[in-house]
């Protein structure tokens, strides 16, 4: 299905979308920009990634370092907790699993952390498993700072909140951090399959 | 979208606060407390296209409130906020 009108929202789970849309959403054409704050630019130059917290030694990886560590492409559907979802989104990342190899941690929980101050806490088990990237392309395209350029994190199984743009880090932590939405009425894990939108969901 | 497009101003989000306050919010005086800057709430920058509303002190750009709003409840974060002065 080519367009689907919002009047029709949550309608149609017959459809061949229709299996693959949360309850709750709709599905939109465009790409939201949501923002929680002003936009942060930083040359590459000056970009770094890095694995902190519960581990023998904390990890830096330059923007070139970082773009030499195998990558790869993903076309996933995305949820949005302002309940628009984006099908057949492309992406090109490193995925966590390959920044995590030989990282030697007892941690459970992790917080992403970001240009801007912002921050999202999952579990380590969400992060791993070639189910999460830091992701640097948009339909092969570098990706916009709008949308979370230089690179965001991208866990499209969980609502799109827990994708921080702008990333900069991850923290592995023996304790779980509520970060900057689930510390204020955000469910804490964000599933939307199972509509955790909020506290008590 | 360009981000001028996406920072508004505080007169964004007076009929929310009056929701929240039951009474004119704009002109009642917010001090953050990142930098000790005094800005009436109607001049502060707001960002309504996130999960929740998101206040921001023109100054320094931290955190001054942050709104969200669901199953009949809202969730309301002061701590950017650190003195919020308003006529009776
Ligand atoms: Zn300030």
């Amino acid at each position: 299905m080519a367009f689907i009108s919002r009047g029709f929202r949550g309608k149609r789970r017959d459809t061949a979308s229709g299996s693959r849309v949360p309850p709750g959403q709709h599905v939109v054409d465009d790409f939201p920009v949501l923002s929680a704050g002003p936009t942060p630019r930083v040359p590459l130059s000056e970009w770094s990634f890095s694995i902190v917290g519960e581990l023998d030694e904390p990890k830096t990886w330059t923007w070139d370092e970082f773009r030499r560590l195998p990558s790869e492409t993903v076309s996933v559907d995305i949820h949005c907790v302002t309940k628009w979802s984006k099908l057949d989104t492309s992406w090109t990342g490193v995925s966590v699993e390959t920044i995590l190899e030989g990282v030697e941690t007892a941690a459970d929980y992790a917080v992403a952390y970001c240009d801007g101050g912002y921050t999202t806490n999952l579990p380590v088990d969400d992060l791993r498993g070639r189910q999460a990237w830091i992701a640097f392309e948009y339909d092969g395209q570098p990706l916009d700072p709008e949308h979370g350029g230089p690179a965001r994190l991208l866990v499209p199984h969980l609502y799109l909140w827990k994708s921080a743009k702008w990333v900069r880090g991850i923290s592995l932590q023996a304790e779980d951090e509520p970060g900057f939405w689930e510390s204020n009425g955000y469910h804490n894990r964000g599933d939307p399959w199972r509509e955790q939108r909020y506290w008590g969901d | 979208m360009r981000q001028s497009d996406l920072k508004l101003d505080g007169n964004a989000i007076a009929g929310l606060l009056r929701e929240i306050f039951t009474m004119e919010m704009t002109n009642a005086e917010s001090t953050c407390a990142g930098c000790g800057k005094v800005h009436a709430v109607g001049r502060v920058d707001v960002y309504l296209n996130a999960p929740g509303v998101v206040v921001r002190c023109p100054a320094c750009e931290q955190v001054l409130m942050r709104i969200v709003r669901g199953r009949g409840r809202y969730w309301i974060d002061l701590t950017g906020t650190r003195c919020l002065e308003f006529k009776e």
